[in-house]
């Protein structure tokens, strides 16, 4: 059936991403699309500036996962230097990962999602926010202050600064870590274990509650891919890449990050500046796979330390499969919390991690560099030419959020389907809708951006391409 | 009496300004009891409110989207707050100026895909041919520089606003900062 997409005047939109609905002859959801509005052209502001620049500058894609952008840019230039970093550096790198790690989860988890966990779906939306939170239970807001605190401290004291820092270079990081910040983030290590064990359980409790939206969010089958060891265990900072089916089979292994051109394409459609990527050995469409937080538990055998590892085999007793609602998106991200935190741990009192040779120093060696890692919201890659000066040339970013753009269409109409009928548009609607691409926790500003609750307009669009109803929050 | 209206809205940034707001970290609570935040990213909006006692925009301006935006928002806002290095001077966005806008987007969606290539042109704003600091198309009460402006900085800005005051902000923050 053809469809039309209704361009709307541009003085209604509020925000930067955008729903339409779109009804068949008999008044039933035929198809949803999720738009996103807006462009920013870092792909190619960027052309003609010299490498070195590159990851202060790409940190300015986003401000919720700077270090993301930091690491995976940093790591496209340390292959154009073709230099291995110092040790030392790589793992401060992995520190700083981890850290952001928690802080986002953090902030997708407790300021944005909780809202909707602790006062329902269906509550007053002027309350339904982080600071509704506050009010209604004040303890879960201080657990999510603190632990959003927590992971950017970590960052402000190994890079000086929380948003955007400097510290990673190409070739490692500026400053070595000094024992006294070493031992100030180790001494915020058992707080954050105990909120985010107390969370989880909280969370845990909630889940019969939630059993509708559970069936109904984004639950459907399709491919998840991440970075994992060469031994199965969960990675973020360095790892290869695997490809798990619906039914939990891995279909591809080992992939070389580094030549994901041979394994994901990308396709656009006219109605949204946010690409489509796919895994090509299937196609546009049937290539939908997901990244992210319920990706990498569903790739991953173990998360190799004690705490994560028992709630990731509670986890996998979720479904025989692979765990295939995006409500559980959430879940996930408690867990790799707690798994960041005991990470640190590790991390932090290996004696070499105060080692002061932290950055290799070389001039461009190759032409060519590709830096990929795990952010947040999945995997992310950094692809970079420069000519013999340096110079960018040619830029490829494929940033997490877009990974995931197939599958949050798909549960965009599945939400819909579900809950709305007929000719009307409700609030318990939008905020659904909203909360199932919230689960994704899409990051706007990477894929180009809203973050948070998102702004939304949603319209229902009769087969003749007339609006019926429209709604909207800003 | 009711609480000073508190809004925020991002235009052509990354965000970080608003993950700056939130790195006031606990000082949000404190926050929480003095003013009702009744539009922002950060919350479940309604519109625009009739008039915002402050608004803090982060960002440049973009798209025809952007400029409708920041002309509505200035309509209902008594003091409008360039927050940060993009609001004040279009900063990271404004790279892309020297570009032109049909040969950026023909080579990002035409060029660099494998499928069905084609430029983004249903739903989507149109971009402005260049990224614009705010000032430029409204009229701006207070500038707040830095890349994003730190924490304590925002904080600072605030509560001296609500006291009724005009912040003196030049040891707390700086462009790039």
């Amino acid at each position: 059936m053809t469809k039309q997409i209704v361009i709307d005047p541009i003085s209604r939109i509020e925000g930067h991403a955008k729903i339409t609905i779109h009804l068949d002859e008999q008044g039933v959801v035929h198809n949803a699309y999720f738009h996103v509005t807006q462009f920013r052209g870092f792909e190619k502001l960027c052309v003609g500036r010299p490498f070195y620049e590159m990851p202060s500058l790409m940190a300015r894609i986003c401000g919720i996962c700077p270090v993301s952008h930091l690491i995976a840019s940093a790591k496209a230039c340390d292959a154009l230097l073709a230099v291995r970093i110092p040790q030392t550096a790589d793992k401060l790198r992995r520190i700083l990962n981890l850290a952001q790690i928690i802080q986002s989860h953090a902030l997708s988890f407790f300021h944005l999602s909780s809202p909707d966990f602790l006062l329902g779906m269906d509550s007053e939306p002027a309350k339904r926010n982080l600071f509704g939170v506050m009010r209604a239970k004040p303890e879960l807001a201080r657990d999510g202050i603190r632990l959003r605190q927590f992971g950017q401290q970590v960052i402000e004291l190994l890079g000086g600064k929380r948003i955007h820092p400097a510290w990673v270079v190409p070739g490692g990081v500026s400053e070595p870590l000094s024992v006294a910040h070493r031992d100030q983030i180790l001494a915020g290590l058992p707080e954050c274990i105990s909120i985010g064990e107390r969370t989880l359980h909280w969370f845990k409790s909630l889940l019969d509650k939630y059993r509708d939206e559970i069936k109904s969010f984004g639950n459907f089958p399709s491919l998840f891919l991440g970075l994992v060891k060469p031994d199965g265990r969960i990675a973020f900072y360095e790892g290869k890449l695997r490809v798990v089916d619906a039914a939990g089979n891995i279909v591809a292994d080992q992939l070389e990050a580094a030549a994901y051109q041979a394994h994901i394409a990308e396709a656009v459609e006219p109605w949204t500046y946010l690409k489509f990527p796919y895994y090509k050995p299937l196609g546009y469409h049937e290539g939908m796979y997901r990244v992210g937080p319920l990706a990498r538990l569903n790739i991953s055998d173990r998360c190799g330390t004690a705490r994560a590892d028992q709630e990731l085999a509670e986890f996998h007793e979720l479904q025989r499969t692979a765990v295939l609602s995006s409500f559980y998106f959430h879940y996930a991200r408690l867990i790799e919390i707690l798994f960041a935190v005991e990470r640190l741990e590790q991390i932090l009192t290996d004696p070499e991690i105060l080692d002061r040779h932290v950055r290799a120093f070389a001039r461009p060696n190759s032409n060519e560099g590709v830096g990929v890692a795990e952010a947040p919201r999945g995997t992310l890659i950094h692809h970079y030419r420069v000519d013999e000066n340096g110079l960018i040339t040619w830029v490829n970013l494929v940033i997490a959020t877009g990974h995931n753009n197939l599958a949050m269409n798909r549960a965009v109409l599945q939400v819909a389907k579900r809950y709305v009928n007929g000719q009307r548009l409700s609030e318990g609607m939008l905020n659904r809708v909203e909360a199932v691409i919230r689960a994704y926790d899409p990051c706007l500003s990477c894929s180009t951006h809203a973050a948070g609750q998102m702004p939304l307009q949603i319209q229902l669009v009769s087969p003749e391409g007339k609006v019926v109803d429209e709604i909207r929050r800003g | 009496m009711s609480k000073p209206c508190l809004a925020t809205v991002w235009l052509d940034g990354c965000s970080g300004c608003h993950m700056s707001f939130l790195d006031m970290d606990e000082r949000l609570i404190d926050l929480a009891e003095k003013v009702e935040v009744v539009y922002s990213p950060l919350v479940d909006g309604k519109d625009f409110p009739e008039m915002a006692d402050i608004t803090l925009v982060e960002g440049a301006v973009s798209s025809a989207e952007d400029l409708e935006k920041i002309k509505h928002i200035r309509q209902h806002t008594r003091i409008l707050v360039s927050l940060g290095d993009c609001a004040v001077t279009a900063n990271v966005p404004s790279m892309r100026n020297v570009l032109e806008v049909d040969k950026m987007l023909r080579e990002v969606y035409l060029e660099q895909v494998a499928g069905q290539p084609q430029i983004p042109n249903q739903v989507v704003p149109a971009l402005l041919p260049q990224a614009r600091p705010v000032h430029e198309v409204v009229k701006v009460d207070v500038f707040v520089p830095g890349c994003p402006p730190p924490a304590d900085a925002i904080y600072f800005l605030l509560t001296e606003l609500l006291e009724g005051r005009q912040p003196d902000l030049s040891a707390l923050t700086r462009f790039g900062k």
